[in-house]
């Protein structure tokens, strides 16, 4: 992936490499340092410090009233989370898998996303939900999922998907910061390394990719602001999270000019960068890992073709995981690997 | 606007403190279950189970247990088995502990993606499978294999489905354990969690709206009686009087939270009974003639139009909660072996050797017979394939299932996907 380009290099202060683990537990870290008032808690991240140990060391460092376990009732995680918001807390609470997020979704939809609007400002929801999403682990209906699209439908809620560790780590620092709900999903299929879609070659790890380059300090990526990974002329690729890897091995594999846009927040999106890439290429591919009905690329579709469509020389390409259940055998036919995604790029350059 | 009262000052008042659980030991901890509370054998009162379920609150506080120590049955909970049914509940705990081992160790062979044991809890499922008709509807969560086990549910299809492979019954589409057998009344496993419990409830409804005889039961973790779904139910079985049997797990662990996590410090899961208004027992989950006891009283209740029991099996936790995790990692390494109520295989076994009905020699040739059963059925279903080898279903069954007639959008796309696989060069075929 060596021609992977504005991967962020590190403004100031010293670096160090990290696995997007590393980044994300740096991340809480970090802030909580800084700010008394943010708090972190889920199911087993205290002592145990996290299934995927994202808050490894926290509740050593910070505290049992700052970093603690919570029962498991995700609809009890969020509603506390909000109330601790509502003290002037700012809470930053984990929910295992994004497949478990659904018993919380009165307390995302109803409340949090709301607070703001229903109490004329009076209190507000300064909560960052991180959770585990995707798949590519064998993990199988239950640990496999990418809900984001359920979300970004949703009012008032901002939604915010790294696809390296120093995004993460960067976002993340501004989705606690920010005021207002966010749900922060990690592609855990790329905790541990950039992942290519040839899920039958060795995993690669963050050591050589240059987001894995990390500050040990303070930073922040402004919320709603893509990257991008490679500037093309040919084509613009809009993707986030695992299927940005993916999208940058296809990519230079086939030699396509693509340019390619890490969305990095879905919510508020960075419709400026859309509009410009495509008006420049003419030609639109959107890639998610999501199921495709009334996922996020059907909303990326139609902002393209509002606001791009006599730019356009091509239809506008969705590529996306299948409206099926995430299957556990055929995972691999389910992912929208590189296959999919090389022969909907060959289509849409079939005239250029 | 507002305004605090006069002479209210709150510098006067001390500070609050957050209480935040923390379990008795960690790694490296000394560990001395004294402060467990372990009744004698014998000494709880059998209610009649026309009772109301407000007449005996103490069973909900205290623990139901039969085996003594020198493995004799005592007391009214005593079920008075034949020796041959205890025989029969004996192999299948044996059975259970075998079939665990032989699958975990093939996750960490790379033959499947995950594994759940219930070494420890074996009496939990196996004795309740006993107690209840087969008939009765099960609606497990993912720690009662033992339900299939004692069901002499084929061991070969069971682990068709942890392998994913050509022969399994769910087409590879569901996550190794999560088993779903209508015949032998095993309702589909979910991985989240407590959403059977409701379900429980709804199926028990549902038999008694329509005059059948079968009753329901449901089974969950301590951990997950957190979830809303878990209150959801027992408020609807007490305001339906449901006929259902629902059992919390209090196997102390959910994942790396204690027991604390889920309210265990302040109360008892059976005592949640109580403020529901259902029946609640508690009882001593390593202890197969207790369990088998409990839930042929819950039954009993249930088909009498008597109502739900809540039932807490208290138990431990042996191995760590998956093949995903390591519990050396959060608690201390001595508790398993210092849990005071023992070995449920054990503790059957003396007392079957107790009452002449078995004995050390015939133990160790069933241990031998079982795992050359288990062995066997390994390699039957190996010979269907293993997880990631190979492609096990055709690719076009990825679609089937979703609805009950494809809609056009999926026919597109299994279009597509047979389109792809064309292309791909079958990378599944080189591995």
């Amino acid at each position: 992936m060596s021609d992977l380009i504005n991967q962020t290099a590190p403004e100031t202060g010293e670096t160090t490499r990290m696995n997007m683990i590393q980044a994300i537990n740096s991340a809480m870290d970090v802030v909580m340092a800084r700010d008394p008032d943010v708090v972190v808690m889920g199911e087993d991240v205290g002592y145990f410090g996290g299934v995927f140990r994202a808050t490894a060391g926290l509740q050593k460092k910070y505290g049992k009233t700052r970093v603690f376990d919570t029962p498991i009732t995700e609809c009890g995680i969020i509603g506390v989370a909000v109330g601790m918001g509502a003290y002037g807390l700012r809470p930053v609470p984990e929910i295992q898998f994004a497949d478990y997020i659904y018993p919380a979704l009165d307390q995302l939809v109803s409340e949090a996303a709301r607070l703001r609007y229903r109490s004329a400002g009076e209190f507000t929801a300064p909560i960052t939900v991180r959770s585990p999403f995707g798949g590519g682990i064998f993990g199988g209906q239950t640990h496999s999922q990418s809900p984001e699209g359920i979300f970004t439908h949703v009012s008032g809620i901002k939604t915010v998907i790294p696809a390296t560790p120093y995004d993460a780590k960067g976002l993340l620092i501004a989705a606690i910061e920010d005021n207002d709900p966010v749900l922060f999903f990690e592609p855990k299929r790329i905790y541990n390394g950039p992942f290519n879609g040839h899920w039958d070659r060795p995993a690669e790890n963050w050591s050589k990719h240059p987001g894995g380059e990390v500050p040990t300090g303070y930073y922040k990526i402004p919320l709603g602001k893509a990257a991008t990974v490679r500037a093309g002329e040919a084509v613009t690729i809009l993707c986030y999270g695992t299927m940005v890897h993916v999208c940058a091995a296809v990519v230079a594999d086939m030699g396509v000019d693509a340019e390619i846009i890490d969305l990095r927040t879905l919510i508020p999106l960075d419709i400026e960068a859309i509009e410009a890439s495509v008006k420049k290429t003419g030609r639109c591919m959107i890639v998610h890992e999501a199921t495709r009905t009334a996922g996020f690329g059907a909303e990326l579709s139609a902002l393209v073709q509002e606001r791009c469509f006599y730019h356009l020389e091509a239809p506008i390409a969705r590529v996306t995981g299948f409206d099926t259940p995430y299957p556990h055998s055929l995972e691999w036919a389910y992912f929208p690997g590189p296959v999919r995604i090389g022969q909907a790029l060959k289509n849409l350059l079939k005239d250029a | 606007m507002a305004v605090p009262p006069e002479g209210h000052s709150r510098a006067n008042l001390a500070p609050l403190q957050l209480h935040v659980p923390e379990p008795k030991f960690r790694p490296g901890d000394a560990v001395d279950f004294a402060s467990v509370e372990v009744p004698p054998a014998g000494a709880q009162r059998r209610p009649d189970t026309a009772a109301p379920a407000d007449s005996f609150h103490e069973l909900a506080y205290t623990l139901v247990r039969v085996l003594d120590e020198e493995g004799r049955a005592v007391g009214p909970w005593d079920p008075k088995l034949s020796p041959d049914r205890l025989r029969r509940m004996l192999r299948h705990m044996v059975l259970l502990r075998a079939f665990d081992e032989r699958m975990f160790r093939a996750q960490r062979q790379g033959k499947t993606s995950f594994y759940m044991k219930a070494l420890g809890e074996e009496a939990v499922a196996v004795a309740a499978a006993h107690a209840l008709d087969y008939e009765d509807m099960c609606f497990p969560s993912y720690r009662q294999q033992g339900l299939l086990i004692a069901r002499d549910w084929p061991l070969v299809d069971m682990m068709n489905q942890i392998y994913s492979n050509s022969a399994d019954r769910l087409g590879g589409k569901q996550l190794p354990i999560m088993y779903s057998a209508k015949e032998a009344g095993f309702f589909s496993i979910s991985g989240n969690l407590t959403t059977q419990y409701p379900q429980a409830v709804g199926w028990a409804m549902a038999s008694a709206a329509k005059g059948d005889t079968r009753i329901a039961a449901v089974w969950c973790g301590e951990g997950s009686t957190a979830e809303g779904d878990f209150h959801s139910a027992c408020t609807f079985a007490a305001v339906y009087r449901a006929p259902v049997v629902m059992n919390v797990v209090n196997n102390q662990w959910a994942i790396s939270s204690f027991s604390g996590f889920a309210g265990a410090e302040a109360t008892t899961f059976a005592a949640r009974a109580i403020g529901y208004g259902i029946a609640g027992l508690r009882v001593d989950g390593n202890d197969a003639l207790a369990v088998y006891a409990a839930t042929q009283w819950a039954a009993e209740r249930a088909r009498t139009n008597q109502g739900a029991t809540l039932i807490e099996h208290f138990t431990y936790r042996t191995e760590g909660h998956s093949t995903s995790d390591d519990p050396t990692q959060y608690r201390s390494a001595g508790e398993p072996t210092a849990w005071p109520l023992g070995d449920p295989i054990r503790r059957l076994k003396d007392h079957l050797i107790a009452l002449g009905e078995w004995d050390e020699k015939r133990h160790a040739d069933q241990d031998r017979e079982v795992a050359e059963e288990v062995r066997a059925a390994q390699k039957a279903a190996e010979a269907n394939g293993i997880l990631g080898h190979g492609l096990h279903q055709p690719l076009d069954s990825l679609f089937d299932g979703v609805f009950e007639e494809m809609p056009w959008h999926l026919r597109e796309q299994r279009q597509q996907m047979l389109d792809e696989e064309q292309a791909s060069g079958r990378p599944w075929a080189r591995k």
